[in-house]
């Protein structure tokens, strides 16, 4: 039951003469369509030229293109968990998973292919990571030639770590090395440790 | 040489020299122009730059449309009636175009090596009753839309193409009377003498009637489908409307037509109503002597400047209009014309035959100081009208809501507490 105190009553508003004769409201109106239109500042300042200009972005929450983040070693990250596949609302991430050569772990992706153009960029696999292994990054001006050459694979999202981690370093200390190959051990993990490598 | 004279100086092959200036102009030059400038005032109004990547300033937009256009693919669906599928854009295209015909561009021509006395008319075809033409092809405009909007057997294109017949129908009324307003001052179906009397005189007809000239106006914007007239292709509702299922070079030949259609009836408006080709009003420039003025080539050619000018300030109109009203409601659009634009349309009517047996006729030799009475009783009685238009609005007093009567009050509680026991 709709309570009474929700009921919103919307009066339609009483036109008056001018406004029933549209022609005085047409012009009122089209003064402002002039005003806009030879606003020359305006336009000027609210413009990006976009390939010559580009936005300043807040690169630490833009959701642009994925990476898969590296440890300190080099190697990936992933752990070939399956919970961004899974988180991915767009069903556009596909993992092979193999057995890893590492000790340090289990499994590693074989092969690790992201769409890019099925992608929407909502950020789920990133949260969804349990290592911080794929990451979104400020980077957008992606093209490519054909749909194939958009479906990013594993080689690809790691060199676009290489290239973005200057911008947007990697969030967390990875977790996955308790370590064992010399590197950092648990107790390094949480989010607010220092890094010491 | 010889030849090329005689030829210039005959009025058939003068003819097709000014079928292919009026083609060249509206086709080559209007359109490009109008789509242009679409885009590029489009972006200002709203606060934008516009095209401004293909050439200096984005002049060659236009030119890269055009390519795109034709390197799309052209896709004719399956469920299609294809002869009038094919068929429809190029209707709509032609008719928007033949228009032209009787427009009088500049006046006529002496050249030096014709006869005495002798003239060319830069005209296509010079018709006793080129209103009546205008009027005929710019009914048939809705033609295109219609068959092509039935053809592609689609229910959103079929609403567009009802809605642009109703619209029309409605639409020629107040057209047409006001149109018949012009026709009564100067007692002529002919576009070129209703032009000579308005150089003339310099008394161009909208200082007479300037309602009419409002009500042609808006009736040519709802002619050409424009917004805020745009239902037939309003696409909140209508997907695409009539033209949803075309595609590359056909939907092309529809936009064309619809931008040529608007350039087509604003140089009706302008012959009608602002005077053709004359530069200036209140002064007089025409006479029946043979001056350079009145009959030379190179006059011929400033004035075809004057009223491409005239041209182009209407389509910029035409844009500005576009963003600055928005499109009517069915409902309210059917109102606009048979409740108001038909009933003052009829007021000018009875007002121009009360001139004329008043004897407040306008006589084109005695310039526009002779005719000052003339041009006072008609402003007075538009004002009457106005005013009777105001004071008829301000007497009705039932809300333009548009709502069904059988639907509950707006703001009756118990409707409303009987409607929130079906919500539940
Ligand atoms: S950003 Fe969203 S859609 Fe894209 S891969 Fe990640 S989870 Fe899937
Ligand atoms: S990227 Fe993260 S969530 Fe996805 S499989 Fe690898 S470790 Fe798991």
């Amino acid at each position: 039951m709709i309570r009474d105190e929700d009921i919103m009553m919307v009066a339609p508003p009483t036109l008056t003469t001018s406004d029933k004769l549209y022609l005085p409201q047409v012009i009122a109106g089209m003064r402002t369509t002039l005003r806009h239109m030879f606003s020359v500042a305006k336009r000027a300042e609210t413009t990006v030229q976009y390939p010559e200009q580009k936005r300043k972005l807040r690169v630490e929450n833009y959701r642009g293109v994925h990476r898969l983040n590296k440890d300190p070693d080099g190697r990936v990250a992933c752990v070939a968990c399956f919970m961004c596949s899974t988180a991915c609302p767009a069903h556009c991430i596909h993992i092979e998973a193999g057995e890893s050569p590492w000790p340090d772990r289990e499994k590693y992706p074989v092969k690790f292919d992201i769409d890019e153009l099925r992608c929407i960029y909502c950020g789920m696999c990133e949260e969804a990571c349990p290592c911080d292994a794929i990451e979104l990054t400020p980077h957008y001006d992606l093209v490519g030639k054909s749909r194939q050459e958009m479906v990013f694979d594993k080689e690809k999202l790691l060199r676009i770590f290489d290239e973005t981690k200057d911008v947007k370093p990697r969030k967390n200390p990875p977790v996955t090395d308790y370590g064992l190959t010399g590197g950092q051990d648990k107790a390094v993990a949480r989010p607010t440790a220092e890094r010491k490598v | 040489m010889e030849l090329i004279q005689n030829l210039l100086a005959n009025q058939l092959f003068f003819s097709v020299i000014m079928m292919a200036v009026g083609l060249g102009v509206i086709a080559g030059v209007s359109a490009p122009f109008a789509i242009l400038f679409e885009r590029k005032l489009s972006g200002w109004i709203q606060d934008r730059i516009g095209p401004n990547r293909v050439g200096p300033w984005g002049v060659l937009q236009p030119v890269a449309d055009g390519v795109k256009f034709l390197m799309k693919e052209d896709i004719t669906p399956a469920h299609v009636d294809k002869p009038v599928f094919i068929m429809a854009p190029f209707i709509s295209m032609i008719v928007a175009l033949i228009g032209f015909a009787v427009i009088p561009w500049a006046g006529e021509i002496h050249f030096p090596w014709m006869d005495e006395g002798a003239t060319v008319r830069t005209q296509v075809a010079n018709l006793n009753v080129g209103v009546l033409y205008m009027l005929s092809v710019a009914s048939l405009g809705v033609y295109g839309v219609v068959l092509g909007a039935w053809a592609s057997n689609n229910k959103y294109a079929f609403y567009g193409g009802i809605r642009a017949t109703a619209q029309m129908i409605s639409y020629e009324v107040p057209l047409g009377l006001g149109v018949l307003v012009v026709i009564l001052i100067g007692g002529t179906l002919e576009l070129d003498k209703i032009v000579y009397a308005q150089a003339q005189s310099g008394v161009w007809n909208i200082f007479l009637h300037p309602v009419a000239f409002v009500l042609v106006l808006t009736a040519a914007f709802a002619e050409t489908n424009r917004t805020p007239f745009d239902l037939a292709e309003a696409e909140q509702e209508l997907v695409g409307g009539y033209h949803t299922e075309y595609s590359a070079m056909k939907f092309a030949a529809f936009f064309l037509a619809e931008y040529s259609h608007m350039a087509t009836n604003s140089a009706l408006v302008i012959v009608l109503f602002l005077g053709g080709w004359a530069p200036l009003p209140f002064l007089s420039f025409w006479s029946p002597e043979h001056t350079w003025w009145n009959v030379g080539w190179l006059a011929a050619l400033i004035k075809f400047g004057c009223f491409f000018g005239k041209i182009a300030a209407f389509l910029v109109f035409y844009i500005v209009i576009r963003w600055t009203v928005p499109r009517f409601r069915f409902d309210q659009l059917m109102r606009l014309a048979w409740k108001g634009m038909v009933p003052l349309a009829i007021g000018a009517l009875v007002l121009q035959v009360l001139m004329t047996a008043l004897g407040f006729i306008i006589r084109p030799e005695r310039g526009f100081a002779g005719n000052l009475p003339t041009v006072l009783f008609a402003l007075a009685g538009n004002a009457v009208l106005i005013g009777l238009a105001m004071f008829v609005t301000a007497r009705s007093t039932r809300e333009v809501t548009g709502r069904q009567d059988n639907l509950p009050a707006v703001g009756n509680r118990n409707a409303n507490a009987k409607l929130s026991g079906i919500i539940q």
